[in-house]
């Protein structure tokens, strides 16, 4: 097993001193441990975001598989301990928490305070619109990565990224919902999550909001 | 006139709530922002827009 310090060393090679100082002292939520969430948080783990916490209320479930970043063996199990299990296997510097809960408009102001940026990654409009609201009411100076469609098999380039008002940041396409019976396929989900890691990325490195 | 998503309306003097309906937008569904501003679930309703206000109107669709 390596040190902290040869994988310090290793990702400042890659990544350069300035980036990774800053992905190492940063710290992001996310919300949603699905198509989006699973993959968002292990791309933050690899660049060596130095803490993540995890929110979801589900367990693994086999539908999952097609997309989601889990393993057979971790069926039945919650998500936020699964995904815990597998990020500390990929980036065992990285400070990983989570708390298994379903996040409403009523616990988001407590757990969630205190976020310089979080990640939305549900699946429900609703809740989608529940957090983004909450958030940006609650928390004047928190950024906010959000996914908003990426169902069925649409062009893949027609997945953008584009702000909105001073802290929100929205991926996706904008309209391909799941409510008109569109599959969700890994290929276009993990555009989106990719979409929504990179924003975040770019926050941490380019704006020095930790 | 107001701009709503990039384009010219014309709806001052409407409260926010007001226009989404008709506009047939899904409230439990959308995030507004007013001037750059969200403007709060328990606001939309008493928000009243304003000749010359930008507003953005996100609806968010399931999948994640």
């Amino acid at each position: 097993m390596f040190t902290r310090l040869e994988l310090h060393e290793a990702l400042v090679a890659r990544h350069g001193a300035e980036n990774q100082a800053r992905l190492e002292s940063a710290r992001v939520a996310v919300c949603g441990l699905g198509g989006l969430g699973s993959n968002v948080a292990i791309a933050l783990a690899r660049a060596g975001v130095g803490a993540l916490h995890l929110f979801d209320f589900d367990c693994v479930e086999l539908s999952n598989l097609n997309r989601q970043q889990y393993f057979p063996r971790q069926l039945g199990r919650p998500k936020t301990e699964a995904l815990a299990e597998t990020l500390s296997e990929i980036a065992p510097y990285c400070q990983i928490s989570a708390t298994t809960v379903r996040l409403t408009e009523e616990n988001i102001p407590s757990l969630l305070a205190g976020f310089p940026i979080i990640c939305e990654a549900f699946d429900r409009a609703e809740a989608k619109a529940t957090l983004v609201n909450t958030v940006l009411t609650a928390f004047p100076d928190t950024w906010l990565v959000a996914g908003n469609g990426m169902a069925g098999l649409g062009e893949g380039n027609l997945i953008q990224t584009r702000q909105v008002g001073k802290r929100l940041i929205l991926c996706g396409d904008g309209i391909s919902g799941v409510e008109s019976g569109a599959p969700l396929f890994s290929a276009r989900v993990l555009l989106c999550a990719a979409h929504q890691a990179l924003a975040i990325l770019r926050l941490i490195t380019q704006t020095n909001i930790n | 006139m107001v701009t709503i998503n990039g384009k010219q309306y014309e709806v001052s003097g409407k409260t926010i709530a007001a226009y989404l309906t008709e506009a047939k937008y899904d409230l439990q569904r959308v995030a507004v922002e007013l001037n750059g501003e969200i403007v709060s679930k328990g606001k939309l309703a008493e928000t009243i827009m304003q000749d010359g206000d930008v507003m953005e109107v996100v609806s968010f669709v399931g999948g994640g």
